[in-house]
């Protein structure tokens, strides 16, 4: 083998004015602009790559596009990629290529990409820029509809750039260049569409010239015309695996498209007219063609004579029983169509190139919904009803020839038009070439299987049907020994269709096999299996473009974030919030941060950015009866300027959210939400008012990013408070527990102060517009100094609202807690219907043995009970004998107590208020503790400190 | 993906939109009457036909206005969309 060694000196669609250098398995190869891994590895003599997944046997190259099951690469480079086949990797300067035997290597690290997502919306929408997609797009858009044509290869013209008619290739030529002039006409080239959903939506992934550079299409069009081809199929014969064996219509495309010879002596096994083509264009590059073995009794005539005058020697009802050779094919035996096991002749040779007919391309067409049918004529499954506003023509559908896949998709482009609204002028019908490529194929001869000359199906394991899934006859035979019939079980028992290539050379070729295995005369009875998504290999990395890192979700700051890195905070995720979660001094990790931030708050005065709670107005004449029949106690009398704890339930009972409701004039409440239920809430609350109490007159609208505000937490919050607002009467009479003003700060800010408590603590929250809220918050922090006010994160919330006992929604709860769960029957109106009323009494919520929210304090008193760990009863036996061990409820809340100095938690457990004083047992590493059962409040239980 | 078509701002991309289930289950009128198996059957019993299916929608990532539609659940084709208060279409 020398470079280039298997190159003709002329022709080709390569660019020899462009050489170029890359490497195959750390050997270099010399190759030009215009090939492709496969073809340069062919020109270079390189007809082996590595061998196969499960059976090491060796391999090459079968196909010559993205049929190819056998030529599996990986690209180590700037835009590597795990498993692409050679016969779609255009060469490139310096591309060092890998052979894979089946399995790809993800590449470890991320790598600079430019991946891409673009979105487009047209009129028509053309898959496959060959005969029948140039037709259609130039059809579709003579009326000025904006139509988009997409090809996967470099260069337009489909099938037609393997072959070596000019006056066809300049015809696509010019078909190219007008459509390109036609403004309203997108050609994309390199660009393969992959998948095909409801209402004409497809995606499509476009590579650059390298592949380094790939962007998502995302489609919808309101008309489709896919001119997707069709694919040739293999024969299953007893070494049909060998490298050497290839699609007939793969060597046409070598020689001529590439000017690359696959080999020096060949045989041509067909079962059709078109194979006749390829015998004549390998013959006509050099390569010694030895004989046409054709399966059916009477080949044409006209292609038979054309076959003579090359020299070519016409083997009639014959078919190639065995390709034998050690390392690639050496010879092929050759036995008649109706008795195989009668050899009629061995022939030397290095090339077997076969065709079983042709697939329709179909799949796209099948994920759009479209029903297929099998046509007995042609051997295949053809498009019979289109679910979706589209059209398939050309070889998609069976149309095979040039003038029939122009004037197919001249009509489809005409009709796609004109569903869009666009009819195309009357212009005649010609493509603009005349009247020929129009022979009409003869019948053909399907051979689906060549048996073996001795055994059962069950031992013909060199029979290969799936070459990249290394699956043969004998595993289709032990499938239906297994009892499996239909197509899909085989596929799943097999994985024959399940590799990358998604089955195009073997999907219909199993089928076929299994019919004849079963003993029936086509596979037409037993149909197809599904095709789906994507039909050829894409990378997650492409389908996640740009939306990754920073860009994959927004992260949300409040206006004071400044400020809380200016401290040093360490964040917390809450939803898409940045929040401060503590704030740790010098030499203070999370633990020590935590107990000094909750002593501030309990002894002095401590400050928190509360700015995250979903803050909504609600406005209107209606907003108190509108809130009475939300929450589950009543807002319709409270009174102006006062504020109140809220619960909301599901229809079903259970709790939903809570937050406070102030009221700031008659017709003017706001509320908050939980920062993570927030839009949730704001969902909820348009939901009854559009769908069902669409009489109420009430305006729901999220406030949560126009309002800043800081919590100011602690017995010497009411200076603090008394320093910034020096206009208001802060004392506990004048500004009583619950209750609102409005004010303006010291420093001219406006705010609205709220007494309100999540801590037990005397506390106010202060809020200011959010442009002011830096301003208000550093204004908070300068007039608290002297009170040593201290900032304080998430965490020490969830302790010293826990040390209370008032649950957070979403952690102590979780869809199935009732407010009367929570102990928090105070809080459920007796007297008004609210939504989830009637579930609280249904036989299921008003049992006594549900879970409730209780306490638990460690017996020993440092210990630290995980959040989640499940509780058991004090006596249950922990054995393999005694199981499943009942379970009695979990631990939802667990901190260490700065002001009880000891651990302690919240639970929800079955029976849990007549289990108060009860001791449970839970998991803690490898050890069970122990717990006492109390009230789910630890601190200030007669709520004497909430007024300072 | 499907393209939905909103009664008030036309077709647009079904990731714009949220599924809010059966249409035309009223909120019973008065609860507190209602019996248990009744309720229970408010709460959790939905229609789960194969074919057109009235159903609500909203335009979470629009004008956030629910309306309802009908739609054959077998090949997902929307045969109508009509305005909250308005009648199903026949
Ligand atoms: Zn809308």
């Amino acid at each position: 083998m020398t470079a280039n060694s298997e190159r003709l000196p002329e022709g080709g669609r390569i660019d020899r004015t462009k050489p170029l250098r890359a490497t195959v398995d750390g050997i270099e190869i010399l190759g030009y602009r215009g090939d492709t891994v496969a073809s340069a590895m062919l020109a270079n003599g390189i007809r082996t790559v590595a061998p196969s997944l499960y059976r090491s046997r060796p391999r090459g190259i079968l196909g010559a596009g993205n049929e190819e099951p056998n030529a599996l690469v990986r690209v180590e480079r700037r835009g590597s990629s795990p498993m692409l086949p050679a016969t779609t990797v255009e060469l490139t300067e310096g591309l060092p290529v890998h052979t894979l035997s089946g399995i790809g290597a993800l590449e470890p690290n991320s790598e600079a990409k430019d991946l891409d997502t673009r979105f487009a919306h047209t009129d028509v929408l053309v898959v496959g820029g060959g005969p029948t997609g140039l037709a259609a797009a130039l059809a579709a858009s003579e009326g000025d509809a904006r139509v988009l044509l997409l090809d996967d290869q470099p260069e337009l013209g489909g099938a037609l750039l393997r072959g070596t008619d000019a006056e066809l290739l300049d015809w696509a030529g010019g078909a190219a260049e007008l459509l390109r002039a036609r403004p309203e006409v997108t050609v994309v080239s390199r660009c393969t569409a992959f998948g095909y959903y409801d209402e004409n939506y497809l995606l499509a992934v476009e590579r650059g010239e390298t592949l380094d550079r790939q962007r998502l299409w995302k489609i919808r069009a309101h008309h489709v015309v896919l001119a997707t081809g069709a694919n040739e199929r293999p024969i299953v014969f007893a070494g049909n695996d060998l490298p050497g064996v290839m699609l007939a219509d793969a060597t046409r495309a070598y020689v001529n498209r590439y000017a690359a010879l696959p080999g020096s002596e060949a045989v041509i096994a067909t079962t059709n007219d078109t194979a006749y083509e390829a015998a004549l264009d390998l013959a006509a590059a050099g390569v010694s063609v030895r004989a046409i073995v054709d399966s059916r009794a009477e080949p044409p005539e006209d292609l038979a004579a054309m076959a003579c005058q090359a020299g070519i020697e016409v083997l009639a009802d014959c078919v190639v029983a065995e390709a034998t050779g050690t390392d690639s094919v050496a010879a092929v035996r050759i036995v008649r169509f109706e008795q195989p096991r009668r050899t009629v002749r061995t022939i030397r040779a290095d090339l077997l190139a076969v065709s079983g007919g042709w697939s329709p391309d179909v799949g796209l067409f099948s994920q759009s919904g479209g029903k297929l049918r099998w046509n007995e004529t042609l051997a295949a499954f053809l498009p019979e009803h289109s679910r979706q506003r589209q059209h398939i023509a050309g070889a998609a559908r069976g149309r095979y020839g040039f003038a029939r896949c122009v004037a197919d998709g001249r009509f489809a482009g005409v009709s796609a038009a004109e569903s869009c609204g666009y009819p195309a002028p009357d212009s005649p019908l010609r493509p603009g070439i005349s009247e020929r490529a129009t022979r009409v194929e003869t019948e053909q001869r399907p051979v689906w299987i060549v048996p073996a000359e001795t055994g059962k199906p069950a031992e013909w394991r060199e029979h290969f049907v799936d070459l990249q899934r290394d699956a043969t006859v004998a595993d289709i035979a032990r499938a239906c020994g297994a009892g499996m019939r239909s197509p899909e079980h085989i596929k799943r028992y097999t994985t024959i269709g399940t590799g990358s290539d998604q089955g195009r050379t073997s999907g219909l070729t199993a089928v076929g096999v299994l019919a004849w295995l079963r003993g029936m005369g086509s596979p037409g009875a037993l149909g197809t299996t599904s095709f789906r998504a994507p039909a050829v290999p894409v990378s997650f990395e492409l389908l996640a473009g740009r939306d990754t890192g920073k860009l994959l979700d927004p992260v949300r700051t409040t206006p004071i974030h400044p400020a809380h890195r200016e401290l040093g905070a360490e964040f917390e995720n809450v939803g898409q919030w940045k929040r401060p979660w503590y704030y740790a001094r010098e030499g203070e990790g999370m633990h020590e941060a935590v107990l000094r931030e909750c002593a501030a708050a309990r002894t002095g005065v401590a400050m928190m950015d509360a700015s995250t709670l979903g803050k909504i107005d609600l406005i209107g004449p209606d907003a108190g009866e509108f809130l009475n029949r939300l929450y589950t106690n009543g807002f319709k009398k409270l009174a102006i300027g006062s504020a109140r704890y809220g619960v909301m339930c599901g229809c079903d009972g259970m709790v939903f959210d809570d937050g406070v409701v102030l009221r700031l004039s008659e017709n003017h409440y706001t509320l908050t939400t939980t920062t993570g239920g927030a839009a949730g809430v704001l969902d909820w609350f348009e939901e009854w008012l559009q769908t069902e109490w669409i009489e109420l007159d009430v305006w729901a609208t999220s406030v949560t990013e126009q309002w800043s505000t800081v919590a100011v937490v602690g017995p010497r919050s009411r200076e603090v408070i008394g320093a910034i607002a020096p206009e208001l009467a802060v004392s506990n009479a004048e500004f009583p527990f619950m209750t609102v003003r409005e004010t303006v700060l010291g420093n001219g800010i406006p705010a609205r102060i709220v007494r309100v408590s999540f801590s037990g603590e005397l506390a106010y929250e202060v809020n200011v517009a959010n442009w002011h809220g830096l301003a208000a918050w550093r204004e908070i922090e300068r007039a608290g100094a002297g009170f040593g006010i201290t900032p304080y994160g998430t965490e020490t919330m969830h302790v010293l609202r826990a040390e209370k006992g008032f649950p957070i929604v979403g952690q102590d709860t979780d869809g199935t807690v009732t407010p009367i769960d929570l102990g928090m029957d105070w809080i459920v109106s007796k007297r008004k219907d609210f939504i989830g009323k009637r579930s609280l009494s249904r036989p299921d919520t008003a049992r006594a043995d549900r879970k409730q929210l209780v306490g638990l304090l460690p017996d020993e008193h440092g210990t630290l009970i995980p959040e989640g760990s499940q509780l058991i009863g004090e006596h249950t036996p922990v054995t393999p004998e005694v199981a499943p061990v009942p379970m009695l409820g979990h631990v939802t809340s667990s901190y260490h107590s700065a002001a009880l100095g000891r651990t302690f938690a919240l639970a929800l457990l079955r029976s849990g208020r007549e289990r108060i004083g009860q001791t449970v047992r839970t998991p803690v590493g490898d050890r069970l503790v122990s717990a006492t059962v109390t009230e789910p409040i630890f601190y200030d239980k007669e709520g004497a400190r909430r007024d300072g | 993906m499907l393209l939905i078509e909103c009664p008030w701002c036309g077709q647009r991309e079904e990731t714009e939109f949220r599924y809010g289930g059966q249409a035309h289950v009223d909120y019973p009128s008065a609860p507190a009457e209602t019996g248990d198996t009744e309720w229970a059957e408010f709460l959790f019993y939905r229609d789960n036909p194969a074919g057109p299916f009235a159903e609500r929608w909203m335009h979470a990532a629009g004008c956030r206005r629910w309306f309802n539609a009908v739609r054959d659940t077998r090949t997902n084709e929307f045969l109508g969309v009509y305005r909250i208060g308005e009648g199903q279409p026949a």
